[in-house]
Order: structure tokens, then sequence, then C-alpha cells
């Protein structure tokens, strides 16, 4: 894979990422009608876990780095988002609900790293 | 991103006194089927205009990211372009959805400035499984600097967002100004 074929590779998977995560928080949207914005963190969580999952496997030379590149960087990359969690959480703090900032910022965080963590090491023991 | 709450199915059901008109504002009238006299409106995250138009910003965005990434190496295992990319992108949103929420802006160029640059460009740009792989290969053996770095990222993209939609509102405030003394 060239390199140019390997960036072309990346901007197309992260344009399937963008547009799978417009769908499904579209449909997360409508089953959960909460007022905490759950179907961001549940995207970007899901993609933590995976990325973490890719990454262990390609530190245990399981998955080809450019794989991991185009799966990793195209793909989760596109999927998750940082922008709309931290613009939810400006919109939480703007209507003074502390509680449920703090935990949209923090414990999505601290969740993401986690399974992220969780997703390394899976990685890494599978592909022993 | 906020959306307006999408009408449950009965609702979508019902018999259009305007035909010529969206039932959803976020609906357009070319995306609604007509079914014997009945008009049902398609979810804007089903039309498939505006998951091409997501997936076209999305590809722009991740080939920046992908760009700066491979421009700026790391600063002692830091990933700091990541960092600068998520921080730069939160005010960014902030400051276009707070912008495309004027009323006074044409509806329909809104969404679709909305769709293509906030969900599809700068969803691509930024990204959340990078900062929370990163920090989990960080922590292992640097729990400290794991933690100043997702720390970091997290607070100052909350102030950059905040930035965004403060700027944005002071930028309309002055416009309207502007209006209102005829200048």
């Amino acid at each position: 894979m060239s390199g140019l074929l390997a960036a072309a590779l990346v901007c197309v998977a992260g344009g399937v990422g963008a547009a799978a995560r417009f769908v499904l928080d579209g449909v997360l949207r409508q089953r959960l009608s909460s007022a905490y914005p759950l179907s961001t963190t549940i995207i970007n969580l899901s993609g933590s876990l995976l990325l973490g999952l890719l990454t262990g496997l390609t530190l245990g030379h399981l998955v080809d780095p450019r794989w991991q590149l185009v799966l990793g960087t195209g793909l989760m990359g596109g999927y998750t988002t940082f922008s709309t969690a931290s613009f939810e959480v400006a919109r939480l703090v703007e209507e003074r609900r502390w509680a449920a900032g703090t935990t949209h910022a923090l414990g999505t965080a601290v969740t993401a790293v986690g399974l992220a963590g969780g997703g390394l090491a899976l990685g890494l023991v599978l592909s022993r | 991103m906020n959306e307006t709450p999408e009408l449950s199915p009965a609702e979508q059901a019902v018999v259009d006194p305007f035909p010529e008109l969206p039932v959803d504002p976020d609906v357009e009238a070319a995306e609604t089927t007509t079914e014997s006299g009945v008009r049902r409106a398609r979810p804007v995250h089903l039309a498939p205009r505006n998951i091409a138009l997501v997936a076209m910003g999305g590809a722009v965005g991740t080939g920046l990211r992908l760009l700066l990434e491979d421009l700026v190496p790391r600063w002692g295992g830091v990933p700091v372009v990541t960092l600068a990319i998520n921080v730069v992108g939160a005010f960014l949103l902030g400051l276009l959805l707070e912008k495309v929420a004027d009323p006074a802006l044409d509806e329909r160029w809104s969404r679709r400035a909305r769709l293509g640059l906030g969900t599809g460009g700068l969803g691509g740009f930024t990204t959340y499984s990078a900062l929370a792989t990163d920090t989990a290969l960080l922590g292992h053996g640097r729990p400290g600097l794991a933690a100043a770095y997702a720390g970091g990222t997290v607070v100052a993209g909350l102030l950059a967002s905040i930035g965004g939609i403060t700027l944005a509102r002071a930028l309309r405030r002055t416009a309207d100004d502007g209006q209102a003394t005829g200048a």
C-alpha cells in the first residue's frame, strides 16, 4: 500500500466512521429521550474500546500497522468525536447542570481511558 | 450535537394540510414521501443526502488530522498535535453551532453547514478514541503525565467550546447593533 493510497483509505474510512456516528446518534436519540447527552457518550466509549483493542492487536503484531492507520486513525477517528462532547459539556455548564456536566466531561474521559486500556490488554493477550 | 427531538412514528404520519412545506423544520420537503394522502417525514439521520454530506465532511476532517499528525512529532511521548486538534475543533464547533442557531439564517443552509462542517468536518477532525487510547498507553509507566494529558484536553476543550459560543454571540450582537443604528 503506497503512502498516498493509505492516506486516501484513511480519509474514506473517516467519512464512513463519521456517517456511522451520524446515523447511530440519530437512532439512539430516538430511542433514549433523555436530557443527558447519552448517545455521544455511547459512541465515544465504544470507539475508545475498539481503538484500544485494535492498538493492542497491532502492538502484538496480529494487525498490520497500515490497517491500524486505516481502521484506527480513519474509521475510529471519524466515528468518535471530541468537539461534540466538549460542546455538550459547555451546554450543560451553561444550564448550570453541574453534576451532569462533570459526569459528561470527567466520567466519560475516565471510563473511555479504562475501556481503551482494557481493549489494549485484551488485544495483547489475543495476539500472544 | 443538539438536534431537535425527533417525532414519534405516530406524529410523523399525520395528514399534512400544507403539502408543499416540510413537516419537520429539520426535514426538507424533497425528503418526504406521500402515501395515499398520509405524509411521512424521513428523519434527518436517514436521508441519504445528509449522510453523504456528513461522510464528505468526515473524510476531509480526517484527512486534515492525518496530515497534521504526520507533520508534528510527539513531545516526550505526548501527542500534542491531537491535543491541539481537539481543542481547536471544540472551539470551532462552539462557534459554528452558535452561529447556525441564528434564526435569521436560511434554515436549509444552516442545517447543511451544521451537518457538513460540524457533524462531518469537525467530528472527523477531532477524536475521542485516540485521546483515550493514547492516555491508556501513556498511563503505562507515566500515570501523572497521562492524567495531565487527558485532564488538560478535557478542560481546555470545555473552555475552547465556551469561547467559541461566546465569540459567536458577541459577533451576532455587534451585527444586530450595527443594523439597529443603521451603520
